[in-house]
């Protein structure tokens, strides 16, 4: 669709401008400042330059931090958007059923990060948890606080708990926009349902599962209060991820100026991963942009 | 026969989804010592305590009216804002309108971490510190760029022509806006003020940072069940399923709204 050329246009752009640069520019410029200084207390700071640059990016422990939560995501991404994606397609179209699914797929989503944490300590707990008691019965030891790999376990089991409905949501909402005339057609042609998956559903759902990709991404990278509460980054070091090791830094040490050259350096990490994603989807699916 | 199939899967993975949740449903209806010694799948010694002791405080309860407060204004300010500035999107070009509207979605990109202290610091300059108005603003950083992001899906869905009849029919814009081009999407408002409430409902490090008192989130209430004597499991557990209410009554009354939101397409 062409738009009209209009520049007063900005003028109804301008509240939303105003209120996220509130919120936005100011913190990020505070967080820059930070990043060039050493700071023993008010009124004693030093300008130091890249230096917390250099000595964040030669820091072992934190690319140790940066490949555990590149894993995380890459593994989280690849349970979830299969899933939801089958999740969408096995909803029903119509009717009370339609809407009783969608109520209880929602509910995850509704719960506060951090309670999900304490549901899923209750839930795998090998004392008084229903899956950790369940597969401790089963004879194989399993828990998630002295363990690393039960820890992994039960987080990306969280994880995909708790955003495989967000998929599956975007996922249906997308099934649901493709005219009922395309389904007719196939049926015409004697498609089968994978052909069908394949050629009609697929590339119509580029869009949502674009946002889905990119929500899924930011917010599995970004991943904070769920591990902090349910291992705190342990057993040992096994589960600390970026945020953890930042939040360590940040408010465990009080290194303001590494934590913030180590934050800018995160954000450009994500803006970088996004902005392929983005223009990697878009490539994907040029000729019939939606 | 595949159509069976399909269903069973489909109710087989509702019923994990559940389970989580009624586990802890289970918890929070048993005495503590209960909990620890005995394991039992479904309760037989039912108890109301945990949720008495939690409407009978008001440190507790008022946790959950300062939530849903801040919730609610957020969600104001996010779809009053996000209304005109996706009509723009959807409808004009104009001067660095791709740039904005790609800068606006970095913004739910920045570690939240980090921009704890400055938070604190900028908040507490205007002295905001500790009002619901704080958390609100705070959330806007996130929410508000979401809106506008899938308010603008929702526009585009709709034909120009009908602007321009409007416009040659004599309506002024403010007066189209309002009376004409709303209605038209209210589907899509109801979703996204369903995602704003979400989003808003759910963070908490910038909610428990910028608040101490009055305007507390349930959530970080929550911390305080550690006590000497270890975790109180089952108060635990009442306060985690009464944070689960307010968003499961928010869904139950949108449900028709979002399917039918959906099936308008894009999200």
């Amino acid at each position: 669709m062409n738009k009209w050329e209009n520049n007063k246009a900005w003028f109804l752009v301008l509240p939303v401008f105003v209120i996220v640069a509130f919120s936005a520019i100011i913190p990020l410029m505070t967080v820059v400042n930070y990043s060039v200084q050493d700071i023993f207390g008010p009124g004693q700071r030093f300008f130091v330059g890249v230096e917390w640059f250099r000595e964040v990016l030669l820091d072992e422990r934190l690319h140790d931090a940066l490949f555990k939560q590149l894993s995380f995501s890459t593994l989280v991404l690849l349970i979830e958007m299969p899933l939801g994606i089958g999740i969408g397609l096995m909803m029903p179209k119509k009717g009370w059923t339609s809407s009783a699914c969608l109520v209880i797929l929602a509910l995850p989503l509704l719960i506060p990060w951090n309670v999900i944490g304490t549901i899923w300590i209750i839930f795998t707990r090998p004392d008084i948890g229903l899956f950790g008691a369940f597969i401790n019965a089963t004879g194989i030891p399993f828990d998630h606080t002295a363990s690393g790999v039960d820890a992994w376990i039960t987080l990306m089991l969280m994880e995909v708990w708790h955003w495989t409905p967000l998929v599956a949501l975007l996922a249906y909402a997308g099934l649901r926009a493709i005219p009922e005339a395309f389904y007719q057609a196939a049926k015409i042609d004697g498609a089968s349902s994978w052909a069908i998956f394949k050629y009609i559903q697929l590339p119509k759902l580029r869009g949502v599962m674009t946002i889905a990709l990119l929500l899924r991404f930011m917010d599995s990278f970004l991943i904070y209060a769920e591990p902090f509460v349910l291992t705190g980054g342990g057993p040992g070091n096994s589960t600390t991820f970026l945020s953890i090791y930042l939040v360590k830094i940040a408010v465990g040490q009080f290194d303001l100026g590494p934590a913030a050259a180590f934050s800018l350096i995160y954000f450009l990490i994500v803006l970088l991963f996004c902005w392929l994603f983005y223009n990697a989807l878009q490539a994907a699916g040029t000729g019939d942009k939606s | 026969m595949t159509i069976k199939k399909r269903h069973v899967l489909l109710v087989f993975y509702l019923f994990l989804l559940f389970l989580p949740i009624y586990w802890m449903l289970n918890m929070s209806l048993r005495y503590n010592a209960d909990i620890m010694s005995n394991f039992q799948i479904i309760p037989t010694n039912i108890t109301f305590d945990n949720y008495a002791k939690i409407f009978g405080d008001p440190s507790w309860y008022s946790g959950y009216i300062n939530s849903i407060i801040y919730v609610t204004i957020n969600t104001v300010i996010s779809l009053l804002t996000a209304l005109p500035a996706a009509y723009a999107f959807s409808r004009y070009h104009f001067i660095g309108d791709s740039q904005i509207f790609f800068w606006l979605l970095t913004n739910r990109m920045a570690p939240p971490a980090v921009f704890l202290l400055p938070f604190f610091q900028l908040y507490s300059t205007f002295n905001l510190i500790d009002t619901h108005i704080a958390v609100a603003l705070s959330h806007c950083l996130f929410n508000v760029p979401l809106a506008v992001w899938i308010l603008e899906g929702f526009m585009s869905g709709v034909p120009r022509e009908i602007d321009e009849t409007a416009f040659i029919d004599g309506y002024s814009f403010p007066r189209f806006f309002i009376r004409v081009f709303i209605p038209l999407i209210r589907a899509g408002i109801g979703v996204t003020a369903f995602f704003c409430f979400m989003f808003s409902w759910v963070e908490l490090l910038l909610a428990r940072t910028l608040t101490t008192t009055a305007a507390k989130p349930i959530a970080a209430t929550m911390t305080r069940t550690v006590s000497a004597t270890g975790l109180d499991w089952g108060l635990l557990a009442a306060a985690g399923i009464l944070t689960i209410v307010p968003g499961a009554l928010v869904i139950y009354f949108v449900r028709n709204h979002l399917a039918k939101g959906f099936a308008m397409g894009r999200v």
